[in-house]
């Protein structure tokens, strides 16, 4: 362009840009640039998420050997199965229980740390994400250890307040208790943040209008507030649900999907067929069982959301 | 100024409820309740605390208050941590691995998002939506057939497998955060160094990343943290202990000979969690805001 | 419909006083405005009024009661916002019945209120839109429409009008006023805009720095100004204030402005200033009363000769901008009568309209 500018005014551009190469010219195209830029985010999520998930669901159609082809005989086998129907029973309560309370959790701490002076609420909101920032493992050992049948830690002050002692890991629905109880431990500050976040996105003028409209606290909450943060609560559930549904680290290490293998979910019991017993072709078709389920809810509440986006810009 | 817990006065009436009283009772509520959530978040961690101070015999003695520290501090628990164990080479391992994925993450990611947010090109669109649904697969789905990937490529019980699989988990959450943070700032920016004379890269480079870095420290403290944390794809690809990584080495493989040492357990445990507390204690702004970049935008 | 009045009313905010001891009283069905600077309290005057900010010390009387320590729910008051504040997931019925809703007000009476109001501010088809399909103007009618609905003892606004552009603004102000006319209702209405306080109110508050500097009918603040802050804030373009000493010239008295520019003070004013002869005062006169030498019977003394700086041509008149002892002073000229940048103009100063104001005291004499 700098010589053109050095033409005389009218002259037609010099036969020096048309012996650049037309190779050169189409890689100074943005749109190949562009491209160029997302191959190796392509190429990540091509070969490490998309064709593994293909190839799963062809290793799940193996014998254990994996030298036959067998159909979906790893399928039936898995739905003829007590302990298989018991892995969903359970992911499903877990997940959903737990979900559910850390909502429910996250919702009020929310409110609570809003209505705080400026001031302090950067220090609670510290305070109170510290589950969030250590590692779920570490943090699971910590767990098991406060639940050790012999030295348990909350034992100690249930039998000092008069109580008897509690199996948490060795009864099954305490073991069930335990491992949600820790799952909603880790994760309520996540959905503090978020909604902490999405409540202060909400113009002051909003409530005060409601205010002067004759709005008391709870149908401002209900009439202001739910409405407005229908989006975030929506996105963070989906995403909570799906984290939740397959979470691994917290059952495998208090209980390895114990006592009984009642508290196994999807993750841990394939962990269990698959790598431990050696049977991957089994251990991906208990895997390929959470997808359906996520993707299904994931599609409900994303049109859900999508619609009210529009509806509210 | 924010608005007021509205109690029902009758117009006019002294008697009663005034705003300013009711503004205190409902300050002093939330703070009860807020503390009593701030023992519940935090008993763990503290307990951990106690327990790796204490020395063996109080850690065994049944009847003492195990909530606090009767027979004095001691720092036995660590020593041993650190002189008769592996800890130290998992710690070695993980910093690698981390380090190694965190900077794979950063250059895909920024490069990606760049485009993606700037770029106009076919299917771009797409992609940018397409990315954040690729968390639908989680790791507990994929971990199987990498597991056949990763030992057909010779990189069963090496901590490189770590930093080939790792990207899957921070890339397309650091991208997505990216492209929020890359989309508000204005693109007249971008022009206006284009018309100075740089190139793209140039631009990427000199005026763009400058400006986005707070986006990217969230990205980046993010990715750190998810690679610090991993335990799935570990515990299932690694097997012997010069390879192993702390959280699946701390949990799994401090305990010799079925004798759990408790008070080095919770000693390791911490000393495993606390980069990413000393990364949080120091960047809680930015580790928050990357945690929270598409609520408010999304 | 009810009468406002606030009773030595002061707000602190930490170690700020906002509002200092306001005392006004707002009788039922005027419209009043509170104008003045940024920061002067004005918000925070009307917020207390409606309940949104709480008092530290003095009285806020509404129809007769005292409502320091009424929620705003209850105090029968409609706000219209600055950013209109309509809720954004509601269509513009439910925004306007929702005050209604949660009073339990039947449906039907709803539905009539609804339709009446959206009737006066000629928003009937938008009824089932929501906000985000409204442009400015008709989000600004719709919350109008909300606060009508409630028929309230008083309607607050606060600077409902800053957030569009100039043209719609000049329209909207009409709106207002012919919906006050319409629906006779105590107002209470902030702006920082001084033309639109003079055209919608009975009466303007002009507040500066949390205090009350004037109140009175437009005119009389336009033309008797009490303070200098006053005489400055109102008009636009604002007064001419220049520095200038009030000499004793037999028996009457000398304006003199600089050793080259004096003016004789009128005789109506002479009794009023004689006080206040020999000492430095400012001296203030609109733009309008410096024009070119026009009518019968004026004093040739008035007339002076100045080098223009700037010129302005608005059309319907031009303004030229000059200097007189360092100071800028502004004059309201024919077209015809201006010259161009640079040249000498001829200029008649109307003195009978002349104001003097005492440095020290900021009190116009």
């Amino acid at each position: 362009m700098v010589d053109v500018a050095r033409q005389y005014p009218g002259q037609l551009a010099e036969p020096a840009a048309r012996r650049r190469s037309s190779m050169q010219r189409f890689l100074r195209q943005r749109s190949t640039i562009a491209i160029l830029m997302c191959l190796p985010l392509i190429a990540i999520v091509a070969g490490l998420i998309i064709y593994p998930a293909f190839y799963s669901i062809y290793l799940a159609m193996l014998n254990k050997a994996q030298t036959r082809f067998i159909g979906l005989g790893n399928f039936t086998y898995l739905l003829q199965r007590d302990t298989f129907w018991m892995v969903v029973q359970q992911s499903a309560i877990f997940a959903l229980s737990a979900v559910f309370f850390k909502a429910l959790i996250g919702l009020i701490t929310a409110h609570l740390v809003n209505n705080l002076p400026s001031k302090g609420q950067r220090k609670w909101r510290g305070m109170l994400l510290v589950p969030w920032v250590i590692p779920l493992a570490l943090s699971t050992l910590g767990w098991w250890w406060l639940f050790d049948p012999t030295h348990s830690a909350f034992n100690w002050l249930i039998q000092s307040l008069g109580g008897s002692e509690i199996a948490w890991l060795s009864n099954p629905y305490w073991a069930r208790f335990s491992v949600i109880l820790v799952n909603v431990w880790y994760g309520a500050p996540f959905f503090l943040i978020m909604y902490l976040a999405a409540l202060k996105s909400v113009p002051e003028q909003l409530y005060e209008a409601a205010q002067i409209d004759g709005a008391n606290a709870w149908q401002r909450f209900v009439h202001v507030t739910l409405p407005m943060m229908r989006n975030i609560i929506a996105i963070t559930v989906l995403f909570s649900l799906i984290v939740t549904f397959a979470n691994f680290d917290i059952v495998q290490i208090m209980t390895a999907g114990g006592p009984r293998n009642m508290t196994h979910v999807f993750a841990t019991y394939a962990f269990l067929l698959g790598i431990r017993s050696g049977d991957l072709p089994l251990g991906a078709s208990v895997s390929l069982f959470m997808f359906p389920i996520l993707a299904i809810s994931a599609m409900f509440i994303l049109r859900g959301v999508r619609k009210r986006g529009r509806e509210i810009g | 100024m924010t608005a007021t817990v509205a109690i029902s006065g009758r117009p006019g009436a002294a008697v009663g409820a005034s705003l300013k009283r009711n503004r205190r009772w409902a300050l002093v509520t939330s703070y009860v309740f807020l503390i009593l959530f701030a023992i519940f978040f935090l008993t763990p961690p503290y307990y951990m605390i106690v327990t790796s101070l204490k020395s063996d015999a109080e850690v065994a003695h049944l009847a003492s208050n195990p909530w606090i520290i009767a027979n004095g501090i001691t720092f036995e628990q660590y020593r041993l941590l650190f002189t008769g164990t592996d800890f130290l080479i998992y710690f070695k391992n993980t910093i690698i691995v981390t380090l190694c994925v965190v900077a794979i993450s950063m250059v895909v990611s920024v490069l990606a998002a760049f485009s993606l947010s700037r770029m106009r090109f076919w299917g771009s669109g797409i992609l940018a939506t397409g990315i954040f649904l690729t968390y639908l697969i989680p790791d507990t789905l994929l971990f199987i057939p990498l597991f056949q990937i990763v030992r057909g490529l010779g990189l069963l019980n090496s901590y490189w497998s770590m930093v080939l699989v790792y990207p899957t988990l921070t890339v397309p959450f650091c991208t997505w955060i990216m492209i929020g943070y890359f989309q508000s700032i204005p693109k007249e920016l971008d022009e206006a160094a284009l018309i100075d004379g740089a190139g793209h890269m140039q631009m990427l480079l000199r005026i763009f990343i400058p400006v986005a870095l707070p986006g990217i420290i969230a990205a980046t403290i993010f990715a750190f943290t998810v690679s610090w944390a991993a335990f799935v794809y570990p515990i299932a690809f690694l097997f012997s202990a010069d390879q192993q990584v702390l959280t699946v080495g701390t949990v799994t493989s401090l305990i010799k000979a079925d004798v759990y040492k408790w008070g080095m357990l919770m000693a390791g445990a911490l000393v495993a969690a606390a980069p990413p507390l000393v990364v949080y204690a120091f960047l809680m702004d930015y580790y928050i805001a990357g945690l929270t970049a598409g609520a408010t935008k999304g | 419909m009810a009468d406002v009045a606030l009773k030595n009313v002061t707000k602190r905010f930490d170690e700020v006083d906002a509002v200092r001891g306001i005392n006004l009283q707002i009788p039922d069905k005027e419209f009043v405005v509170l104008v003045g600077p940024s920061g002067c309290g004005k918000s925070t005057t009307l917020r207390m009024i409606a309940g949104l900010e709480e008092v530290t010390a003095g009285d806020i009387v509404i129809g007769g009661d005292i409502v320091n320590d009424v929620p705003p729910k209850d105090r029968d008051i409609a706000m219209v916002f600055q950013n209109y504040a309509l809720y954004p997931h509601m269509t513009v019925f439910e925004n306007m019945s929702f005050g209604l809703k949660l009073r339990r007000v039947p449906k039907p009476e709803i539905r009539t209120r609804v339709e009446q109001a959206a009737k006066i501010l000629d928003i009937t088809d938008l009824l089932a839109r929501r906000p985000k399909q409204l442009s400015g103007g008709q989000r600004q009618r719709v919350a109008m429409g909300r606060a009508i609905v409630r028929n309230p003892k008083v309607f607050l606004f606060d600077e409902p009008l800053s957030n569009l552009d100039a043209k719609l603004r000049v329209q909207m102000r009409t709106e207002i006023k012919r919906v006050h006319q319409k629906v006779k209702t105590t107002t209470v209405y902030v702006t920082h805009d001084q033309v639109e306080a003079m055209t919608l109110a009975d009466r303007v508050v002009v507040m500066n720095a949390g205090r009350i500097e004037q109140v009175g009918p437009p005119h009389e603040l336009y033309h008797m100004p009490k303070t200098r802050f006053v005489a400055g804030f109102i008009g636009s373009p604002a007064m001419n204030l220049m520095p200038a000493r009030l000499e004793q010239n037999g028996e009457g008295l000398m304006l003199r402005l600089s050793d080259a520019l004096g003016f004789p003070v009128p005789q109506s004013r002479v009794a009023r200033y004689r006080p206040s002869a020999g000492k430095e005062l400012t001296f203030g006169l609109r733009p309008e009363h410096i024009t070119e030498p026009r009518g019968e019977g004026r004093d040739p003394r008035c007339e002076f000769t100045v080098t223009l700086d700037v010129v302005e041509p608005m059309g319907m008149e031009t303004m030229v901008f000059f200097t007189v002892n360092g100071d800028e002073i502004c004059a309201r000229v024919e077209p015809s009568a201006a010259g161009g940048p640079g040249q000498p103009m001829r200029l008649y100063a109307n003195l009978n309209h002349m104001h003097l104001i005492d440095p020290a005291t900021h009190l116009v004499l």
